[in-house]
């Protein structure tokens, strides 16, 4: 049966063979690069338009319904709407900074692809430490959007930064906490590692009430790190026009679209990971037949179902809370999610000393 | 105690979430319930809620008589000066003279379809029709005269 790792191992054998060990790699890295960024327009399109459809359903509405069957070419239409659109730079914008800013929104969520584990052995980079990697450049992209909001020279737009900055810096207090939960039952920083651990059940049903309460934490935090709502202080249309992307226009704005939803699905591949045992099929303890079944689900689809389904729930989340004040926002993280996700670490440490999960 | 608050707090606001979920939940996995209507492909059959406002209208019967006595009640209802009520004095056959309309002038462009007017009328003369395709081509075709040409008071209409 063909899955991923044959075929990455069969390219990999015949560069090796056909070219030099180091024209191999860099080949290697150039089709890495390529696929990212396929995957990246593939996921800004499906993304967008599932949104778009899901919150149409949500509101009792049909949503998207004139182009292709069933509307489902309208994010292609806006995308080619946006490419075709003149990209501006206000003449009071710091320009460099400007035209940079939607770039490292997008490297930043490019590096994060990298540790993930899209399927079995399927991997770009097996790094020992990829939840430390993963939380320390999640924090980078909140300087793409402070860049983009200070260089605007447009007071919506610093509005918008600022609390953008407040808010993701925050948030990842409480988001690095309930992924040390995991890590603490898993005993390793390793994303493939902490994968393993769950093959006889994820940490969600293995760990119970602790790590139910860190899940939800997490999502919480993720939903405010992506700065979407509730939590979508920064861009507020109703308050800030479009916070820190007000200026924007054309592809640099498509960009900022991009890596907000792209953002949404490596968090969510982050949380599926972690919580749901990212490729690894639905195990319940020692039933080998129920294992053996579940085994036959190709391990790809395990991991882009959780992901879905999670982000799904970030979506319904959006479209059925209300915005938060900045105030009852911060509010929210250091007189609630910080305290309850102190508390649930010591929890999860006692309960993985003395053994009390399954 | 504190804590006790602290943990009823954050259980209501869990609740309380939930069942907001709860309900857009519904909506998403019930796709029947779809409120919108796609216009241009059903124009014959739309349907209108009974709160739609499209513009006000007189209604005449088939002998072309309305219900209105030219009090000017609506005139001075209106918040913006929509309507603008021109009277006249019949002579009824009696050979007394009587207040009746020459001509209900109502300015489209002006109103806001607030339903003032149509609370005020004592005679209930003229009501909000549902009509909402009001684009014309000039500005002038927007003020309109509600009671037909040649229209009488219907009789018993004080």
């Amino acid at each position: 049966m063909w899955n991923f790792s044959n075929i990455a191992d069969s390219i990999h054998k015949w560069l090796n063979l056909t070219f030099s060990p180091t024209l191999a790699t860099i080949i290697e890295m150039v089709i890495v690069g390529v696929c990212v960024i396929g995957l990246f327009a593939v996921l800004g399109l499906v993304l967008v338009i599932m949104e778009r459809k899901v919150s149409a359903w949500m509101q009792i509405r049909l949503g998207p319904n004139r182009v292709g069957p069933k509307g489902m070419f309208q994010s292609l239409a806006d995308t080619v709407k946006l490419l075709v659109k003149e990209g501006m730079t206000p003449t009071g914008a710091d320009k460099f900074l400007f035209n940079l800013a939607p770039y490292i929104a997008l490297i930043v969520a490019m590096l994060l692809m990298a540790p993930l584990a899209f399927a079995k052995d399927f991997q770009m980079w097996d790094l020992n430490i990829g939840v430390l990697y993963i939380a320390a450049i999640s924090s980078v992209s909140v300087i793409s959007i402070l860049m983009a909001g200070w260089s605007s020279n447009n007071k919506y737009s610093l509005m918008g930064a600022m609390r953008s900055g407040a808010q993701i810096v925050s948030y990842e207090l409480s988001a690095g906490f309930s992924v040390l939960s995991v890590v603490v039952l898993a005993g390793s920083l390793n994303l493939n590692t902490i994968i393993q651990s769950q093959a006889d059940g994820w940490w969600i049903f293995k760990g119970h009430i602790p790590v139910f309460i860190s899940f939800i934490i997490f999502i919480i935090a993720v939903t405010a790190e992506t700065n979407r709502a509730p939590f979508d202080l920064a861009e507020a249309e109703s308050e800030l026009t479009a916070g820190f992307h007000t200026e924007y226009s054309g592809m640099k704005f498509a960009l900022f679209f991009l890596a907000e939803y792209v953002n949404v699905f490596i968090v969510c591949a982050i949380g599926a990971t972690l919580f749901l045992g990212g490729w690894m099929p639905f195990h319940i303890g020692h039933w080998e037949g129920f294992n053996h079944i579940m085994d036959y689900i190709p391990s790809s689809i395990w991991f882009f179902g959780k992901t879905f389904f999670l982000i799904f729930l970030i979506m319904w989340f959006r479209w059925t809370f209300p915005r938060l004040r900045i105030d009852q926002l911060l509010n929210l993280e250091w007189k609630y999610l910080l305290p309850i996700s102190l508390f649930n670490i010591l929890l999860v440490t006692a309960m993985a000393i003395l053994g009390w999960y399954f | 105690m504190f804590i006790v608050k602290y943990i009823k707090e954050v259980f209501n606001a869990v609740k309380s979430l939930l069942v907001g979920l709860r309900r857009t939940g519904y909506y998403f996995t019930h796709h029947k319930e779809i409120i919108t209507q796609q216009y241009p492909d059903n124009r014959d059959t739309l349907h209108f809620p009974d709160r739609f406002k499209g513009e006000v209208v007189m209604p005449h019967n088939e002998n072309n008589e309305h219900r209105c006595t030219g009090c000017t009640a609506c005139e001075l209802a209106c918040p913006n000066g929509t309507i603008k009520v021109i009277t006249q004095f019949d002579i009824t056959p009696e050979g007394k003279k009587k207040k009746a309309i020459d001509k209900l002038v109502y300015h489209l462009e002006l109103c806001t379809m607030c339903n003032l007017c149509i609370i005020a009328c004592p005679s209930d003369a003229i009501v909000m029709a549902q009509t909402f395709e009001h684009s014309v081509f000039d500005r002038s075709e927007l003020t309109k005269i509600l009671n037909n040409p040649g229209s009488k008071i219907m009789e018993g209409v004080e």
